[in-house]
């Protein structure tokens, strides 16, 4: 029993972690670059949800529905601002733009915010479902963000293969030069990649601090490099392979806490990490391209 | 045309003379950052005696300010630097250990005074003759935790959440395991957090109460601690809880659930409804100027200025004296004055720059901290 609900332990927060890495491995899939302000747009979106709900009162959900438009246009605007300008740039001048934009992002929420730790108020409540007598729980908010976790996953990978909008994503992600000669608008293809992208990090702030209720303007930065780094276990760019590199990464974290050492969780998580990556260079679930050069 | 120049001049020496006759005191601290609640809480403190002082109109009087720091080691000495490019003659260190070990071995090297309000490493003093402390060194704090949860019988089997990348955690959990065992404690249950796994704390809290530990103890800042109060509660955990001085401010978190905090112990040196003239004067005016009642860290503040006040007066120092040498004068005081202020009676620095004073245990009682002894 002590097992099983360590085992529920790190599917909850394993459910936090994939909901963050579908939203890297999106903008990676298809932009071909890592969105390392993710994890800010993911604090900007609960401080929104934050103020809706906790100041104004304003339903939860609202108040959730607010945080994604704000997220949306906060991600069009940076990709246009920052991303944009550089898109025939090498790609490590992309990355050094994406860790500025996450600083900048920290720092404008500390002016805004300020640094003092605000306590989340849940979106759905702090119940959980009592299974066994009470002897395993599992907490809304964790069923919650698994629900939305496998919404998320279908919904996007049903867009992707089968809008014409997703064709284009496909198509840019391909080859950028050649998706433009055939007619596809590759600017607007990347804002709406952003757009969604940003989206869900709204979504995944909610929960994130639903389940973990306290924000602070750093709240996302670490969960958000925890995050990619399930991306990259589930293989990156691979929509499924986020949710189960999530999922993962959490099971793996909670058990190693609890059996080996809590001093070594984060070792050993990141040793399980290098091993799957010498036997799966490309991930649990990522494709090997062969790149031509 | 020259006599006005020449009159301006005049004024302008005058002016400067009379603004001159204050000493120039400056301190480092988070004003912004996640530990800003420190920084600020010690800058008020540490304004609201410069103003009494001032008013007061004696031979000492302050010219105070405070650069932001945001927590951060590198970020302290340019405020430093800054400081002492205005003129500071002595200095209130940093507000937070990590950034005070820094400036600390700056006020060394520069020979300017130090007294910080509330960096409690021991390393922020180590080696140093001229910086001093006016909160407990983190060895202390363990100790004296145990020591605490010894006398009044709180609990004998103890579990410990600590967080094993922050020097002042890690320094007060030392010395209280190393302790405990000699006052028939037993550490049950001993896990670790770090920064990017301070989000879950079921682990840890499953393991103490799996061990069937009556006390919990949590050398830790209020943030994780907040965490840790709330996942107990959904998982149907209620031990004592027993924290330090960085669990001062849980209750001034915004939107904190005040009844999660219910029962939570922590040793501080400063009791706000402690019934004496000098911490009712102080907390009056520190509700009547900032809306909140302050914490520790403010009164801290509040008595390092009045322990300067109080070491100039004897050393008969004056404003125009080098900071090298009222430093000088300044080491001779601490390590021979005693002082009474709001964070303790009796107050005596040794020449390591240590701090001895007794500390009062603290409860929360309906969303507010009451004295518990």
């Amino acid at each position: 029993m002590v097992f099983l609900n360590f085992f529920i332990s790190g599917i909850s927060l394993g459910s936090i972690y994939a909901i963050i890495a579908l939203g890297y491995t999106m903008v990676y899939g298809i932009a071909k670059m890592l969105n390392f302000a993710h994890g800010d747009v993911i604090m900007v979106g609960a401080y929104v949800c934050f103020y809706a709900t906790a100041r104004y009162n304003i339903n939860p959900f609202l108040g959730v529905l607010l945080a994604m438009i704000t997220c949306t246009l906060l991600g069009m605007i940076v990709e246009r601002l920052a991303y944009k300008p550089l898109r025939q740039a090498p790609s490590l001048a992309v990355l050094i733009t994406a860790i500025g934009m996450s600083y900048f992002l920290q720092n404008t929420a500390l002016l805004l915010w300020s640094s003092n730790p605000k306590v989340f108020p849940s979106i759905i409540g702090r119940g959980a479902f009592k299974l066994f007598d009470g002897k395993l729980s599992v907490s809304h908010i964790t069923a919650l963000t698994i629900a939305a976790c496998i919404v998320i996953m279908i919904v996007l990978s049903l867009f992707i293969s089968k809008t014409k909008m997703g064709k284009a994503m496909r198509a840019c992600s391909e080859d950028k030069g050649a998706a433009q000669l055939m007619g596809i608008n590759v600017n607007a293809t990347i804002s709406l990649t952003f757009a969604i992208g940003s989206g869900l990090a709204a979504v995944a702030g909610a929960l994130l601090c639903s389940a973990y209720p306290t924000l602070m303007p750093t709240t996302g930065s670490l969960p958000g490099i925890k995050a990619f780094t399930a991306a990259v276990f589930g293989g990156i760019g691979s929509i499924p392979g986020a949710f189960l590199g999530g999922l993962m990464l959490g099971v793996i974290e909670i058990f190693a806490k609890a059996y080996i050492s809590s001093q070594l969780s984060d070792a050993v998580v990141f040793a399980v990490l290098i091993i799957v990556l010498l036997v799966k260079p490309a991930g649990l679930l990522g494709k090997m391209t062969q790149e031509k050069v | 045309m020259k006599k006005i120049l020449t009159c301006t001049l005049l004024i302008l020496a005058m002016a400067s003379c009379a603004f001159g006759a204050a000493f120039k005191i400056g301190g480092t601290g988070p004003l912004t950052g996640g530990a800003a609640i420190y920084g600020n809480a010690a800058k008020n403190g540490a304004e609201i005696a410069v103003e009494e002082i001032n008013a007061m109109g004696g031979d000492v009087t302050f010219e105070i300010r405070y650069e932001d720091d945001t927590h951060d080691a590198e970020k302290a000495v340019n405020a430093y630097n800054a400081l002492k490019d205005w003129g500071m003659q002595i200095s209130l260190g940093s507000v937070t250990s990590k950034p005070c070990e820094a400036t600390a071995a700056e006020n060394f090297t520069d020979r300017i005074f130090a007294l910080t309000p509330s960096a409690s490493s021991a390393a922020v003093t180590e080696g140093k003759d001229n910086v001093f402390q006016m909160c407990f060194v983190d060895p202390n704090q363990g100790s004296a935790s145990a020591q605490y949860i010894a006398d009044k019988k709180l609990g004998k089997k103890i579990a410990v959440i600590w967080k094993n990348d922050d020097v002042y955690s890690k320094g007060i959990r030392d010395t209280f395991v190393e302790k405990a065992p000699s006052l028939g404690l037993e550490i049950v249950s001993e896990t670790t957090f770090a920064d990017g796994n301070d989000g879950d704390f079921s682990v840890q809290i499953a393991a103490a109460q799996n061990e069937g530990a009556e006390l919990v103890f949590l050398p830790m800042y209020y943030q994780p601690a907040s965490l840790i109060l709330y996942q107990a509660k959904s998982m149907g955990y209620a031990p004592k809880w027993f924290g330090v001085d960085g669990m001062d401010g849980i209750l001034t978190m915004e939107g904190f659930d005040k009844t999660l905090a219910e029962g939570v112990m922590l040793l501080t040196p400063f009791n706000a409804d402690a019934t004496d003239e000098r911490t009712k004067n102080f907390v009056a005016k520190y509700q009547a100027k900032h809306g909140e009642i302050p914490n520790q860290f403010a009164a801290d503040g509040y008595d390092c200025v009045y322990a300067y006040k109080e070491a100039l007066e004897l050393a008969k120092a004056t404003p125009d004296m080098s900071a090298e040498t009222i430093c000088a004068k300044m080491i001779e005081q601490f390590t021979s004055m005693t002082f009474n202020g709001v964070t303790g009676e009796n107050v005596k620095w040794a020449a390591n720059g240590e701090v001895t004073k007794d500390p009062k245990g603290m409860v929360i009682k309906d969303g507010a901290y009451i004295g518990l002894d």
